[in-house]
């Protein structure tokens, strides 16, 4: 035997370690599936300069103008009219409910004031909890207006399309007037942060029992799957709630971060949150058969609760089927309650449509979980 | 003592006909039939891999069986596991308890799973007769291997099950330690309780009541343990005397001998033919520093005989 080192033992290891790469299907698997992920989520579901945001439209003027000018904004693509309410209120009950990203309020006599010479106000409002999302379309507004309206110039009014721009455009920033990032980034985090850890927590709350054996010992025991389960879920609730208190006391010290609604009403979801992340880490559990195989499937769920969820980029920005995507996704609606919560002060009246989902998630998961739960050793 | 002869009306504790588990292509336990009478010590022995470990676990509902069916303490093996499972103290080969709990926390969670009442009491009663009260708040990792199997025994006596059953409970363990098991072992079978133990030491075999011998998932034979070697019919000799390494190289190459096994100071010559065997050690009878005797055949010869039988079969 050599005692020096040798290229033999190195060698042996090395064939070792493919070997047993090679035996591990679900290793394998990520390391081919993670890298597919996420390159398609960046590059096709992820768009920075989000398009086709819903908003509403409430055009009291009904003159060729204010058509115009509706149009304009359509086939910008900037923005997708998807009602047109009569009342403001009804439009800001949408807002709040986080349906629509911009209002746009077209005043009467809108098309005999510019015909004038008037420069008539053109009133847009936009939900600015995420700056990100609005920015784009606001900074476009003058310019779109513009060229809507220089058809009809050129038509009849000619004259008018030189001077000072037609319309006077009033712009409403709602929930976070200054644009302030971390306002948007903060409760979003939370929702991250929570799915990362309590997921985990769980998902390796059967396999090590596997690994280490002591499942046997378990299962000989007269206990029922719903019994382990809530029995392993429970606990991690409470290290999700010092979480959250953790996290939001953090982003009122440092970030100022306003807390318009209700905290029972936060509480609450951010309960049905946990309980639904710390249901998937579960599931996940039931699945795998080492923990790093559950680790390696959690990973695989955050991806896109990080990137789809409208944490780091626009939901409404992009695509269709990243969006349905995104709606299964718990993270998805706690982020849109949470925002809505703490920095629009929406109440559960406005929130209905994220809150169930959330509860039906977690049905369906425990259904899944309590199936897949293996009461023998086979 | 006929344990047989006054348990017999009774109802049997584990009743079981056909049971089958296959893997994939393997066929792990073949048909097995097993009748275990109330307040027996039932010894399984088997070769490693033979599926003493998937019986085992197959009665307690651990595994669902393939084929079979039967009752265990009156209910069905398949359809009631979760009756069964209230009355059956299961102790894994390897140590399943949990590592990083102390050795109460231990015992107080088994005691909450099955629901026991005076739960502080009971476990403060096993502590102290398992003699680990003053080391209560040790992690069980800690412990060492013969404590670890006392305290994993204790743990499933926990609930007075009316059945036990201890998958190689002593292997690993100090001969002391084995000994004191073994004459827990018989205090409870005194108490009623019936015990299904799997094990691979012979002298642990003779302490059973009865046993049933197991090779690649079939089981051989069974019987009470003291007719096991008599119902084989093997013939065996002992020899002593100098010389025995060469002995037993020029007996195992002779016709007629079976085999040929080492035993202290002498050597066990096997075969199951009565008259080939003597013709066959005939050359070296009037050796005379070797001194013959014919013995009855133990359980070992037995099961070493059985085997070659089956690799035959097998083959």
């Amino acid at each position: 035997m050599k005692s020096g080192y040798s290229l033999a033992r190195i060698s042996a290891i090395l064939t070792k370690e493919f070997i047993q790469m090679r035996r591990d299907r679900m290793t394998f698997a990520m390391m081919i599936g993670i890298p597919i992920l996420q390159l398609i989520l960046f590059s096709f579901a992820i768009n920075s300069d989000p398009r086709h945001l819903p908003s509403a439209i409430i055009d009291r003027d009904h003159s060729a103008f204010s058509r115009a000018v509706v149009t304009a904004f359509a086939n910008s693509t900037y923005v997708d009219f998807v009602m047109a309410p009569q009342t403001p209120e009804e439009a800001e009950k949408a807002m709040l409910a986080g349906q629509i990203n911009f209002i746009f309020e077209i005043p009467e006599h809108f098309g005999r004031d510019i015909a004038r010479g008037g420069r008539p106000q053109m009133l847009i409002i936009a939900d600015a909890t995420d700056p990100s999302a609005a920015s784009g379309a606001l900074a476009a507004a003058g310019e779109i207006i513009n060229t809507g309206l220089a058809r009809e110039f050129s038509s009849a009014l000619a004259g008018l399309a030189t001077g000072p721009p037609p319309v006077d455009v009033v712009l409403q920033r709602r929930y976070n007037p200054a644009g302030i990032t971390q306002y948007n980034i903060i409760p979003g985090l939370l929702g991250i942060i929570l799915t990362m850890t309590m997921t985990l927590m769980t998902a390796v709350a059967l396999t090590r029992e596997t690994e280490r054996g002591t499942m046997e010992n378990l299962l000989a025991m007269p206990a029922r799957p719903l019994e382990v389960m809530i029995g392993k879920v429970l606990p991690y609730v409470l290290v999700g709630y010092i979480q959250i208190i953790v996290v939001l006391n953090a982003g009122q010290m440092l970030f100022d971060i306003p807390f318009e609604g209700s905290r029972l009403l936060f509480f609450w979801v951010s309960t049905l949150y946990i309980v639904a992340n710390l249901l998937i880490g579960f599931l996940f559990s039931t699945v795998a058969r080492t923990q790093m195989q559950a680790m390696q499937m959690m990973v695989f769920l955050l991806l896109p609760q990080i990137l789809l969820s409208g944490f780091m980029f626009p939901f409404r920005g992009m695509p269709g089927w990243a969006q349905a995507i995104g709606e299964v996704l718990p993270a998805t609606h706690y982020m849109r309650l949470v925002r809505g919560i703490m920095l629009k002060g929406s109440t559960r009246f406005d929130l209905i449509a994220d809150i169930w989902p959330l509860i039906a998630l977690i049905v369906v998961i425990s259904a899944l979980a309590l199936l897949r739960y293996r009461r023998t050793l086979d | 003592m006929t344990p047989q002869s006054t348990r017999a009306e009774q109802t049997p504790v584990i009743d079981v006909r056909g049971l089958t588990k296959i893997y994939g292509q393997r066929t792990v336990v073949d048909h097995f039939d097993l009748l275990v009478p109330k307040g027996a010590v039932y010894g399984f022995l088997g070769p490693n891999g033979s599926g003493k470990t998937t019986t085992l676990r197959m009665i307690c509902g651990l595994l669902k069986p393939e084929g079979g069916a039967g009752t265990c303490l009156g209910w069905d093996v398949i359809e009631q596991s979760d009756r069964i499972k209230t009355q059956v103290g299961y102790m894994t080969q390897r140590f399943s308890l949990w590592e990083d709990l102390t050795i109460a926390e231990n015992l107080d969670f088994v005691a909450r799973m099955y629901g026991l009442d005076n739960r502080k009491d009971r476990v403060k009663r096993a502590l102290k007769s398992l003699g680990l009260y003053e080391r209560k708040n040790q992690l069980a990792g800690t412990l060492s291997g013969g404590w670890k199997q006392r305290l994993a025994l204790s743990a499933c006596m926990l609930h007075e099950p009316k059945l036990l059953l201890l998958d190689e409970p002593t292997a690993g363990v100090d001969p002391k330690a084995r000994r004191e098991f073994w004459e827990t072992i018989h205090d409870l079978s005194d108490q009623g309780v019936t015990i299904l133990v799997s094990t691979h030491y012979m002298d642990e075999a003779v302490q059973c009541d009865f046993i049933a011998y197991i090779a690649y998932g079939k089981k051989l034979i069974d019987g009470p343990s003291g007719e096991i070697a008599s119902k084989i019919g093997l013939s065996t000799w002992k020899v002593e005397g100098p010389g025995l390494g060469a002995l037993s190289k020029a007996l195992k190459a002779t016709p007629g001998v079976e085999q040929v096994a080492r035993f202290g100071t002498s050597l066990h010559v096997s075969g199951p033919d009565q008259i080939a065997l003597e013709a066959a050690i005939a050359p070296w009878r009037d050796h005379k520093e070797l001194v013959w005797t014919p013995i009855t055949s133990g359980l070992e010869e037995a099961f070493i005989h059985l085997m070659k039988e089956v690799k035959d079969n097998f083959a």
